[in-house]
């Protein structure tokens, strides 16, 4: 087996324009870009995005389904969640409530959705009315203020909550760095240890040459990510998060059946109903999961504001299902993948945050975010008609 | 100078290097009914896609003359605007606009430039529908409120305004009953007296012999034979006979060291409604039995009920009203899902390997594991990814894929292999009893022999083995026992002794002609 440049380039067509973006950002904004704050900022600002951006996934991997009403469930559900804890209810309790509670929403709008059969784009069409509208009623239309430390701390409250420096005080953080070697030493043996096992059932692997380029390049990406936070004020806590989400989705779209029927579904749904796969309960458990993470990020919403306010969420299925697109899932469906998305929240944020310290205008901020979308797509479409 | 409206001399058109159509002529009278017929795959729909202009001028050999003058046409509107109308099987009417609007559509009738002119539609589309019988027609009511029969009719309309002189119907009766069959038949011969000539391809020998003056048989892409009625014989043996007389060649391999074990599927009673119209019976008390190692055909032709039939045992996926029982290894099964029949060890492979076989944009191994994923290559929901591999290559050998590798997209191999890799599909959830439906449509002869190979390897295993074809010939190479079904029941079971082309068209006659009475 050998490499060609040419699929490299193809397949990571969005890494190369993310590098290309933030070196020309880097370069606009007189090296502010990679400031280690503002590396930071990219992260926990864009949060909500990774989060939603997930669930949005799995959604848009059953047929090109979107979920136009999770901007109003985040809200919603932070919503309820504030206004527990202005009650002096515990904290546990209201995670648990707007957790479930996002189920709950999926579960509402993955009924339609999967058994009665309104098309996506109407059910949360729907949804994102009457959501908004929820929101409202459960705030009252005013802004609850969150004052429960722990909830704060765990879910990265403030914008300004980190996770402990291990090693005393000092500006440097070397916790934060520890943890990136530490992701950085996993990530080489897992992929040596499948790549032995593999060699050893005499599988097809890939030349050794661009196995490891591809580790060294990983590496010193994650090595200067870490680096750069630890510069900062270490590990922010909705990095954790994001973490958790990305890998579990990662897994799941990966290494279960329901990730490979999620595929299926998307690709040929007829097919797969035709192989005993009931696709009524692939689209239902997408809409549900989509509930799980709405809730999620609505509870890493709040805590970043320390407040509900009915107007939050506004916009962010938009953010999510741009990330999606631009990071290379279908509009079809049955393509996509948890790498890709990370790669569409990073650009998006790229762009927002570079623009943002170029002092470019918020409204032609926006011109610039949906002729990027519209590029993403434009080449997803040409894409497969080559293929055809 | 000649009285032939159409002559098509010489027409050869080949698909990647497969001949459909080889030599053909074709010469159409003025003013007379031409029937076209032949079996399934013998290249008349082919022919008329190019006379039509379906396959522009330039991919064919030969040429077409039509009114005296040669003809190039570079698509369906070039061999519209002379005349030239052709009303596919499946009608081209748009369901929720009016009978008017269909009948006018792309055609539509305009007092300015794009504004439609309502009052001349309606007028015009009453004055259409009165050329067809349907003279009481409101024109206003959407299509999809009327028959099968009557939007038939209303595609006949649509043609006659747009001025037709050459009518080609394929296969227009294939969804009608008798009596709407003769309806139609009629007013084909009420547009000859008008002086419309046309061109009919149908399967129902007895309609062709009833309006045709003109009959031309193609087989296997080559023109057989034309009769002419009042000079040659025009019965349906006679015709049967054009259409099936062929010798046969090595085509098919030969199962040897097979023992017939007990019988391990049996459906009885079997009854079937249509999925969308409770009154419509689609099968009707069909019984049937395969024995382990066997290998048993279901003859018919196209619209049969055969795939009707099949998908309904496989869990439901067809019609409703499902009524009988089924045995599989002796034991009564109910079948409710897809997921049930797999469970009891039914596998059913689809006609249309790309709409209900295959996710094209997966790879190989993945389309491979689908129907196995949950029973076989996973536990509690996680996929183990080594035994799909190991069983993926496995396969790959076994069936002999042509590919790359098992990574390799199943959209981007040829039809042969991807109809290979549905049946690895099939076969790694270890199914007892297996349907095929026309397992080998659409592939070259090389990749068929293969096909044949599998089915032979499947009966030796012991296997239930049933095969749907329309092609009789494949039916007769490969199978023990033959039940031939015709409208939606068994019109008769034939053993290899005894089975023959002719036979089997025999079988279909005759139970035409009941049906008839």
């Amino acid at each position: 087996m050998s490499i060609n440049i040419k699929d490299v380039l193809k397949k990571y067509t969005m890494v190369f324009a993310l590098i290309a973006v933030i070196i020309f950002f880097h370069a606009m904004t007189g090296g502010k870009m990679l400031l280690p704050q503002n590396v930071n900022n990219l992260i926990s600002q864009n949060a909500y995005v990774f989060v939603l951006a997930a669930g949005m996934l799995l959604c848009i991997l059953t047929g090109g389904n979107i979920d136009l009403a999770c901007g109003s469930v985040v809200c919603f559900i932070g919503g309820i969640g504030a206004v527990i804890m202005d009650k002096n209810i515990g904290f546990v309790f209201a995670v648990i409530v707007m957790l479930v509670g996002g189920i709950l929403v999926g579960a509402w709008q993955g009924y339609w959705i999967a058994y009665v059969k309104v098309p996506p784009f109407i059910a949360t069409l729907a949804g994102m009315y009457a959501f908004r509208g929820l929101s409202n009623v459960v705030l009252q239309g005013y802004t609850v203020g969150i004052r429960n430390e722990a909830f704060l701390k765990i879910f990265g409250g403030g914008a300004d909550c980190y996770i402990p420096d291990l090693f005393g005080s000092g500006s440097f953080n070397m916790t934060c760095l520890l943890l990136g070697i530490v992701l950085v030493v996993i990530y080489i043996v897992t992929t040596m240890k499948g790549r032995i096992s593999a060699r050893a059932k005499g599988y097809d692997i890939p030349p050794m040459y661009s196995v490891l380029i591809k580790m060294i390049i990983i590496s010193v990406a994650v090595i200067w990510f870490f680096f750069k936070l630890a510069n900062y004020k270490g590990i922010p806590t909705s990095l954790i998060w994001i973490g958790i989400v990305l890998l579990a989705y990662a897994y799941i779209t990966t290494n279960t059946t329901m990730g490979r029927y999620l595929y299926a579904v998307g690709g040929n749904e007829k097919a797969t109903t035709l192989s005993g796969i009931d696709s009524r309960k692939v689209y239902f458990f997408a809409y549900v999961n989509m509930g799980l993470m709405s809730g999620l990020a609505g509870i890493l919403t709040v805590a970043r504001a320390t407040q509900a306010q009915p107007t939050f969420g506004q916009g962010y299925e938009m953010d999510a299902i741009a990330a999606c697109f631009i990071g290379g899932a279908s509009a079809y469906g049955g393509e996509g993948n948890i790498f890709g998305i990370v790669i569409g929240a990073l650009l998006m944020g790229v762009i927002n945050m570079g623009m943002s310290i170029m002092g470019v205008e918020a409204n032609y901020q926006k011109v610039v975010k949906g002729i990027v979308v519209l590029v993403a797509i434009i080449f997803d479409v040409l894409s497969n008609k080559k293929k055809k | 100078m000649s009285d032939y409206i159409l002559e098509m001399n010489h027409i050869t058109k080949e698909f990647s290097g497969v001949k459909a159509l080889d030599d053909v002529n074709l010469k159409v009278k003025k003013g007379e009914i031409h029937g076209l017929c032949g079996e399934n795959g013998a290249g008349k729909s082919t022919l008329m896609n190019v006379l039509s202009g379906v396959y522009p001028y330039g991919t064919y050999s030969g040429d077409i003359v039509y009114k005296g003058e040669t003809c190039k046409f570079k698509d369906l509107k070039e061999s519209e605007a002379k005349g030239i109308v052709i009303i596919h099987q499946e009608l081209a009417l748009s369901p929720l606009l009016s009978v008017a609007e269909n009948v006018f559509i792309g055609n539509e009738q305009t007092s300015m430039k794009g504004v439609i002119d309502w009052t001349a539609t309606r007028k015009k589309a009453q004055e259409m529908l009165a050329k067809v019988g349907l003279e009481h027609e409101d024109v206003n009511v959407p299509v999809n409120s009327l028959g099968v029969g009557k939007q038939q009719l209303i595609e006949i309309a649509k043609a006659m305004a747009k001025k037709v002189d050459l009518l080609i119907l394929d296969e227009p009766t294939a969804a009608l009953n008798d009596e709407e069959s003769k309806k139609l038949l009629d007013i084909m011969l009420e547009l000859k007296n008008h002086g419309v000539t046309s061109i009919i391809i149908s399967h129902k020998l007895n309609e062709l012999e009833y309006v045709c003056d003109a009959l031309t048989i193609i087989r296997d892409g080559h023109t057989i034979e034309t009769l002419n009625k009042g000079v040659d014989e025009f019965t349906e043996d006679r015709v049967i006979k054009g259409m099936v007389g062929r010798e046969m060649t090595n085509r098919y391999p030969v199962r040897e060291g097979v023992e017939l074990g007990k019988v391990i599927f049996e459906v009885n009673n079997w009854n079937v409604y249509h999925p969308d119209d409770g009154e419509r019976q689609m099968i009707r008390n069909i019984n049937i039995s395969v024995r382990a190692g066997e290998v048993v055909g279901l003859a018919g032709l196209m619209g049969a009920g055969r795939t009707e039939f099949a998908m309904s045992l496989f869990g439901k996926s067809y019609g409703q009203k499902i009524s009988g029982t089924v045995k599989i290894n002796g034991q009564e099964v109910h079948l409710n899902s897809v997921k049930d029949a797999i469970d009891s060890k039914l596998a059913y492979v689809s006609e249309d390997r790309k709409t209900y076989g295959l996710v094209l944009i997966d790879d190989i191994k993945h389309n491979m594991t689908m129907a196995a994923l949950r029973k076989f290559f996973s536990k509690k929901g996680v996929v183990n990814a080594n035994d799909e591999i190991v069983s993926a290559e496995e396969y790959k050998k076994r069936i002999n894929v042509k590919a790359n590798s098992i990574e390799q997209t199943v959209g981007s191999l040829s039809g042969g292999n991807q109809q290979k890799v549905v049946l690895a599909k099939w076969m790694l959830t270890q199914p007892d009893v297996l349907i095929l439906d026309e397992p080998t449509r659409g592939i070259d002869v090389g990749a068929k022999y293969e096909i044949y190979c599998v089915i032979n390897d499947l009966a030796k295993a012991g296997k239930a083995v049933i095969v749907i074809s329309s092609e009789m010939q494949e039916i007769i190479g490969t199978c023990d026992r033959v039940y031939v079904i015709n409208e939606g029941e068994i019109a008769g079971e034939l053993n290899k002794d005894e089975v023959s082309q002719e036979k089997i068209m025999q079988c279909i006659m005759a139970h035409n002609r009941k049906g008839g009475e």
